[in-house]
């Protein structure tokens, strides 16, 4: 116990930011800066694939199907290497290892955010496309105005729990030495050699701490996403339920 | 670049460091999915238990596991919890393959918290007056269980245990940071030596591609042929 508190009194900033402000930053911060901006470049590209999962042309169901396909059957760390060999070349330019792990977490997730997407988009009820058409609204304005503001609320808690995803796919940018928390702890291990069993623990707990408290939040807002849903239905059941106004475009 | 040409795999000693890589995967997976499943079922059912101590220290495995980067816990096991073993342990693990065994230990601790949940959520949608039924009709309690609920919550669990079969297969390529000579350890080494990077990368990466959809096509063809009628 007071080797883990020597360790943490030692090298705690170079867990936590690295070598910043005389070097890099690195550590945790990087940890959570790779996984922010992640999951900020997989939303959309996600929401992309999942638009192309649903549509009814041949020519984008099948390469958005395929992708995600693939994403899910392949190990993260060969996509890593695929992208690791692949980016520079594509770009005719080195790329740091920040950018790869980058580029690989976020179409990785996007994949896995797809179909949480569409599994939101396809659990509302088929009404509320066809009124809204109806309407006379375009697919795409309906998807925009209608559909999606529903199905992205009640899929809040679910991308909490793909960015906690994210957060631990992180941990693989160690196998391209990205300055991230893993290889922190790995360079801690190294320059001590005597206390392997310490330094990981707090690893392990370092990531503990910031993924549980995560996935409690995304428990909590299940609940309350839950909740006003059930509350919803009973509301749109009740026989005097007031007309809702037909939503227009501006 | 040049043409994509796969005999450059068939070359010297690749054709051997493949089949190897291909076999130890294999043995992983095999075998740390048989362990997650077995420790996932029983601590399905300590979760299930009205002994509070139980349950709590169930939750919290279960919590642990989840929210730590696989990846690290590899680490903790093979950096760390080996070096705490007596000395003679130690020396029979590194005798034997350790990082091979301590790889098959994490990966597979690490799984029975997801096959525990599955199952658990699995367990939790069979309706109680089932479990009364049964013991009126005198089942013991273990009994109730390995014939009324378990086979049920398999059944319900099965896709999400599918989805952590393909979970676990991928994480096997994890060890190679450890220095498990499996599939994706060999695809590093073959590269490094050959240069022949689009090919071997291509290779391994159709290999996994066609492991995973077998596992899912399985799983859904198991799903089908265990389908209870009227459910």
């Amino acid at each position: 116990m007071t080797d883990i508190l020597t360790i943490l009194r030692d090298f705690g900033p170079l867990l936590l930011v690295g070598q910043y402000p005389n070097g890099p930053l690195g550590g945790l911060a990087i940890t959570f800066v790779l996984s922010v901006l992640g999951i900020a470049l997989a939303f959309p590209l996600g929401v992309g694939l999942a638009l192309a999962r649903i549509s009814p042309f041949k020519w984008l169901y099948w390469p958005a199907t395929a992708l995600i396909y693939l994403m899910r059957g392949v190990p993260l760390i060969m996509l890593i290497f695929w992208v690791y060999f692949f980016l520079p070349v594509l770009l005719g330019r080195p790329v740091s290892g920040f950018s790869t792990m980058l580029v690989t977490v976020a179409i990785y997730q996007a994949s896995y955010v797809a179909e949480i997407v569409r599994a939101g988009i396809e659990s509302l009820p088929r009404g509320q496309m066809e009124a809204a058409r109806a309407v006379g609204l375009s697919y795409m304005q309906a998807m925009r105005k209608v559909i999606l503001p529903q199905a992205l609320y009640n899929m809040v808690p679910s991308m909490l729990s793909q960015f906690v995803s994210t957060i631990k796919e992180t941990s693989l940018g160690y196998v391209i030495s990205v300055n991230e928390l893993t290889f922190a702890a790995n360079q801690i291990n190294s320059s001590l050699m005597t206390k392997p069993f310490q330094v990981f623990a707090i690893l392990a707990g370092i990531y503990f701490v910031l993924c549980f408290s995560l996935t409690q939040c995304a428990r909590h807002l299940e609940k309350r996403v839950a909740r006003r849903r059930a509350g919803e239905t009973a509301r749109t059941a009740a026989p005097v339920a007031p007309a809702a106004l037909p939503v227009t475009a501006e | 670049m040049n043409r994509v040409d796969f005999s450059v795999l068939l070359q010297g000693d690749y054709p051997a460091m493949i089949a190897g890589g291909l076999v130890r995967m294999l043995e992983l997976t095999l075998l740390a999915w048989v362990l997650a499943m077995v420790l996932g079922t029983l601590l399905a059912l300590a979760r299930m238990t009205t002994s509070r101590l139980l349950r709590a220290l169930v939750a919290a495995w279960v919590e642990y596991h989840q929210n730590v980067p696989m990846l690290v816990q590899i680490f903790l096991w093979y950096f760390g919890i080996a070096t705490l073993l007596p000395a003679d342990m130690q020396f029979w693990i590194n005798r034997h393959s350790g990082e091979f065994i301590l790889a098959t230990i994490a990966i597979a601790l690490a799984m029975s918290a997801y096959v525990s949940e599955d199952l658990r959520g699995g367990i939790r949608s069979i309706p109680a007056s089932q479990l009364e039924a049964a013991r009126a009709l005198g089942m013991g309690y273990l009994q109730t269980f390995r014939l009324v609920v378990l086979p049920q919550a398999f059944r319900i669990a099965l896709p999400t245990l599918v989805n952590h079969t393909v979970l676990l297969f991928k994480g096997t390529a994890l060890a190679m940071t450890i220095g498990v000579a499996e599939l994706t350890y060999a695809t590093r080494e073959i590269e490094s030596r050959s240069f022949q990077t689009v090919e071997i990368y291509l290779f391994t990466t159709i290999v996994y591609m066609a492991l995973s959809l077998l596992i899912m096509a399985g799983g859904s063809m198991l799903g089908r042929r265990l389908a209870l009628p009227g459910r």
